[in-house]
């Protein structure tokens, strides 16, 4: 079935010069393993086409419900440098959100 | 401990005299003031008067922080320091005197002895006696990099392993990151304010727990958890219902949001909550925001005072806004402190223009495309042109959708170069698009947009046994 990242995930985002992190967490333990299965840094990366630039990171945090990923050189230099209207990365949080997910578990 | 100077200040000091033992208390509580250099005014205000606490930290420092502080401080010796920390202690201070409320905070920028001796004039005009502050600082090594060079500290780039000869000669600000211990230095000689340069956000809400509790440096899984602890309370409201992505609508009150407490335990367990009758909300979903922010690989969050494991975090809901963190375990710390260093890197310039219905983001879009002409015609060299288009992609950039029909674009340009003529030259071509460009185009306020120095960071590592955090109380 075809869902929404936003109906089982929630999420933070920051910056740390050109890389900016996304916490994905889900928002029931049990929807943990479906982030965990379905979150790769393939899926993750495609999403993210034309944003990040340089590679994905991804960290499991299991206790948390979360995966953190690390995108490099998302955000246009980063700091003082960014000609981008979120040069922080405080947006790249609720674009992460805007992903379907073809998953074959049944919710 | 590791090695660390404390220098007896002149009059009225006596070292014995403050060798003062504390019964271990079973509770204290820390409260977030500040989330930034800018956050709520009256935050601290709010967490001294609504409810009890021990200490109120409030973190000031970004990395462009210390750049601008450095700039002031050039200007005029006696500047470099957040100001706002004065008035804000300004406003508490009756009322943590009172309470005994210790105040600890890294606002001191590049001259915490200069922002010390600020509260002190203030403090004296008010009749306020036997105030002792603390002071943190050597973390300033801007005067030290020769120094460095030639004892073959080499102070590379951490990122790219590029030689800082690259820009050794544009350098603007070098500072260290301390860690919890020194302002643990200054709580034991009974300090009631401690005022440091660049120190981690995340020690000054650790510090105290070391100071009440008595830990060990090498007691890695409570520092971890103090460590954990300072990285909720550092961006103030945003662990407390701010910025909420899970279901922002349910957060009571956000107009009185109350800033997140951490109650700390002598065994590394920690309760965050926030005083009665604020509004906001602390939950595990709140908490669990906040500690995914600007993290790196969870297992190794990096401090100067230890690493913390996030993977090892416990949380549980137990109460109304009060949410259990336990099981934290930590490793030791490195060897080194990470250095951030600020050059100038070129200028940017950046505007805006808004079109309205009918066809808004055609007309947006022609619009920049003529201005590209233009400034190419000009013969004008940037490192970067950007556009975005305010009201459809400027955050999401190509996982925008299209929309069917906008009422109202803003085009949103900007270059970046080293030609300051050029990135000025752009900022006078704007304008003119308004009668030589689309129609229904308005939003040009605030003038040609001028050109604004790009400030570049060179992250490095230093040898802990290269600098020495200075650690200075004075009572007047």
């Amino acid at each position: 079935m075809k869902i929404r990242l936003i109906d089982i995930a929630h999420a933070r985002s920051g910056d740390k010069g050109d890389t900016g992190n996304v916490g994905v967490i889900a928002r029931k333990q049990e929807y943990y393993p479906l982030l965990a299965k379905y979150l790769t840094v393939e899926r993750v990366k495609k999403h993210f086409n034309g944003i990040a630039l340089g590679k994905v990171e991804r960290f499991e945090i299991p206790n948390l419900w979360a995966i953190n990923f690390l995108l490099h050189e998302a955000l246009g230099g980063g700091g003082t440098k960014s000609l981008k209207n979120d040069a922080q990365g405080k947006t790249l949080s609720s674009a992460m959100l805007r992903m379907e997910l073809d998953i074959d578990e049944k919710l | 401990m590791r090695s660390r100077i404390t220098l007896a200040p002149k009059a009225g000091w006596d070292s014995l005299s403050i060798t003062t033992t504390y019964c271990m208390k079973d509770k204290i509580r820390i409260a977030s003031g500040q989330g930034f250099w800018g956050d709520l005014q009256n935050a601290p205000y709010d967490q001294v008067t609504k409810g009890p606490i021990d200490y109120i930290m409030m973190d000031f420092l970004a990395e462009v922080t210390m750049s601008i502080l450095q700039k002031q401080k050039k200007r005029n010796p006696e500047t470099g320091y957040a100001r706002d920390l004065v008035h804000m202690i300004e406003h508490i201070l009756p009322i943590c005197l009172e309470k005994g409320i210790r105040i600890i905070s890294n606002g001191g920028g590049v001259n915490p002895k200069g922002c010390r001796d600020a509260i002190f004039s203030w403090a004296h005009k008010k009749g306020i006696r036997n105030l002792k502050i603390g002071t943190v600082f050597g973390d300033d090594i801007l005067g030290s990099l020769d120094e460095f060079s030639k004892r073959g500290i080499k102070l590379n780039n951490m990122d790219t392993g590029e030689s800082l000869d690259a820009v050794r000669n544009k350098v603007m600000s070098a500072n260290v990151y301390f860690g919890a211990w020194p302002i643990v230095d200054a709580l034991n000689q009974g300090a009631q304010i401690v005022i440091t340069g660049r120190t981690t956000d995340t020690g000054l809400t650790l510090a105290p727990m070391v100071h009440e509790f008595g830990w060990k440096e090498d007691d890695w899984d409570r520092i971890a958890a103090g460590t954990v602890a300072g990285h909720i309370l550092e961006c103030g409201g945003q662990a407390s219902g701010g910025n909420f992505s899970a279901d922002w609508r349910s957060v009571p009150d956000l107009a009185r949001i109350g800033f997140p407490i951490a109650e700390a335990f002598p065994n590394g367990e920690v309760i965050i909550t926030k005083h009665e009758n604020t509004g906001g909300l602390v939950s595990r979903q709140t908490v669990t925001e906040q500690l995914m922010y600007e993290i790196g690989n969870p297992a190794n969050y990096i401090t100067p005072d230890c690493v913390a494991d996030f993977t090892t975090i416990h949380l549980e809901d137990i109460g109304p806004n009060r949410v259990r963190m336990f099981g934290v375990r930590g490793k030791p710390a490195t060897d080194s402190y990470k250095v951030s260093m600020s050059y100038l890197d070129g200028y940017t310039a950046i505007g805006t223009l808004t079109y309205a219905w009918p066809d808004a983001l055609e007309k947006a879009k022609a619009a920049d495309e003529i201005l590209r002409r233009r400034l190419s015609d000009l013969g004008l060299n940037f490192d970067e042109i950007r556009s975005e288009f305010m009201g459809y992609n400027s955050c999401h950039g190509p996982l925008s959708v299209m929309p069917n029909e906008t009422n109202e674009v803003v085009l949103r340009i900007g270059v970046r170069g080293h030609d300051h003529k050029a990135v000025e030259r752009f900022g006078m071509e704007l304008a003119p698009l308004i009668l030589t460009g689309p129609p229904a185009v308005t939003g040009f306020a605030g003038g040609r947009p001028k050109p604004s120095e790009v400030v570049a960071y060179w992250p490095a590592l230093i040898p802990k046994t290269a600098v020495q955090p200075i650690v200075e109380v004075v009572e007047v």
